[in-house]
């Protein structure tokens, strides 16, 4: 599907350039016309693409689960309220499964994170080409559909988390008890003096810890999701490469597109399942 | 690929998605599950103690009908012992009634008799007196005589 003007390497940079708003160096504001320009415009610029993909597909969540929930009922559930109870009662088992305190915040947390996470993930099922194409009609000459091949979108989502867990860490243990949980384990001493050399230690192995849960929740999920991207969009290159490559690429594309459902499902539940597991360590108290 | 306010946007979006879930999606789909994972455990609950019911229910009945057929055959056995008795008392009554008025007719005939004996007395007295008449061919002064005929009369 590449076309003939354009090479393999335009087309992959086209392909993972976010469509950026922000303030152009000679101080006026617009869209970024290249990746380059994109990158001048620093931090106080957004990636209109992802920003708004994620934001249609939590409203398409939010929506779909309220009018469900607007007129539910006890007795025989219908098609919908049937799919939508299937997914709750699971979410409902893996918070019930990890997570021992008692926070009614915990299980939406958890089916907000798995079922937007979800759905970001499943815009990579959607043919690469199909929507930056359609868009490209009305003039929108960049688009990354995939919200979570954006870190700006998993880190946004993983910095909220460590939030959470920095917020009930302290409201749970307190500062004192929080601080004291980094500082004084794993490595503890009757010895005052002794514990007292061991504090920085603890801080530091503590502190890498607690940085590596967000780092590593926002890095995975981008990761998995960007790599799998860049293969459909190899893929897709190969369509333009003679009839029988065609056809190979064809297969290849069904192939990895029927792998990657697994891969869309078990990236949203990792997400969620370590949020749970990390809001649950949060909660608990070490003596 | 740039870290930009992108990250900012979805850090807000998250915790607005986030509490509107909390708020509105999750309570009323989690209520419904817990309703009826209750109103099954109570239905299960129910068939299991109407089963039971139902066993203490045939036993009862069976112990019922086994009163009943005592019962019965107590009521029958009384009443043919009562039956008995009736037909007892009632002969007792045609025999004592029976002997009753053999008395009572013996008594009349006793009385007939002596009626008929006094009659025939007072006839067969007259008859004599007249027979002596005619026989003595003088007429017997009856106030003379009355003892003597009063002492005949005795005699017959």
């Amino acid at each position: 599907m590449a076309s003939e003007t354009l090479t393999s390497t335009e087309y992959i940079k086209h392909h993972l350039t976010n469509l950026t708003y922000g303030q152009f160096p000679d101080g006026h504001w617009g869209l970024a016309h290249s990746a380059a320009e994109a990158k001048a415009m620093g931090f106080w610029a957004i990636n209109v693409d992802s920003m708004a993909w994620s934001l249609v597909l939590g409203l398409f969540f939010f929506f779909l689960f309220r009018s469900v929930a607007k007129k539910v009922t006890a007795g025989v559930p219908g098609g919908m309220q049937n799919f939508i109870e299937w997914i709750i009662e699971f979410i409902d088992t893996s918070v019930r499964g990890s997570f021992t305190g008692n926070n009614p915040l915990i299980a939406p947390l958890a089916l907000t994170v798995f079922m937007w996470i979800w759905l970001m993930n499943f815009m990579d099922l959607i043919a690469v080409d199909l929507l930056p194409q359609l868009f490209a009609l009305f003039g929108v000459h960049f688009l990354k559909v995939v919200p979570s091949t954006d870190p700006n979108i998993t880190f946004g989502m993983s910095i909220a988390v460590f939030w959470l867990i920095l917020y009930y860490s302290v409201k749970r243990k307190g500062v004192g008890g929080f601080v004291g949980e980094l500082s004084l384990m794993p490595f503890q001493a009757k010895n005052k003096v002794v514990q007292g050399l061991f504090i920085p230690v603890n801080l530091l192995l503590e502190g890498v810890s607690l940085i590596a849960k967000p780092v590593s929740l926002a890095l995975r999920l981008f990761g998995n999701m960007y790599a799998g991207e860049m293969i459909f969009i190899l893929i897709a290159i190969m369509y333009g490469a003679g009839w029988a490559m065609g056809a190979f690429a064809g297969v290849l594309q069904l192939g990895w597109a029927i792998f990657h459902i697994l891969i869309i499902t078990l990236q949203a539940f990792i997400f969620m399942t370590l949020t749970i597991v990390y809001m649950d360590m949060a909660h608990q108290e070490h003596h | 690929m740039n870290i930009n306010a992108t990250l900012i946007g979805q850090f807000i979006a998250f915790f607005v998605f986030v509490w509107f879930v909390m708020k509105y999606v999750w309570p009323p789909l989690i209520n419904v599950l817990n309703e009826r994972k209750q109103t099954i455990a109570d239905g299960l609950a129910a068939a299991e103690r109407g089963k039971n019911q139902q066993v203490l229910a045939e036993q009862h009945a069976a112990e019922v009908i086994h009163e009943a057929k005592g019962r019965a055959a107590e009521i029958l056995a009384k009443a043919e012992k009562r039956a008995s008795e009736i037909v007892e008392e009632a002969k007792d009554a045609a025999r004592t009634e029976g002997d009753r008025i053999k008395a009572a007719a013996n008594a009349e005939i006793e009385q007939e008799v002596s009626r008929a004996r006094e009659q025939l007395r007072g006839q067969v007295v007259s008859l004599a007196v007249v027979g002596a008449g005619k026989v003595l061919k003088r007429e017997l002064d009856a106030k003379t005589h009355d003892d003597l005929l009063q002492d005949l009369v005795a005699q017959l």
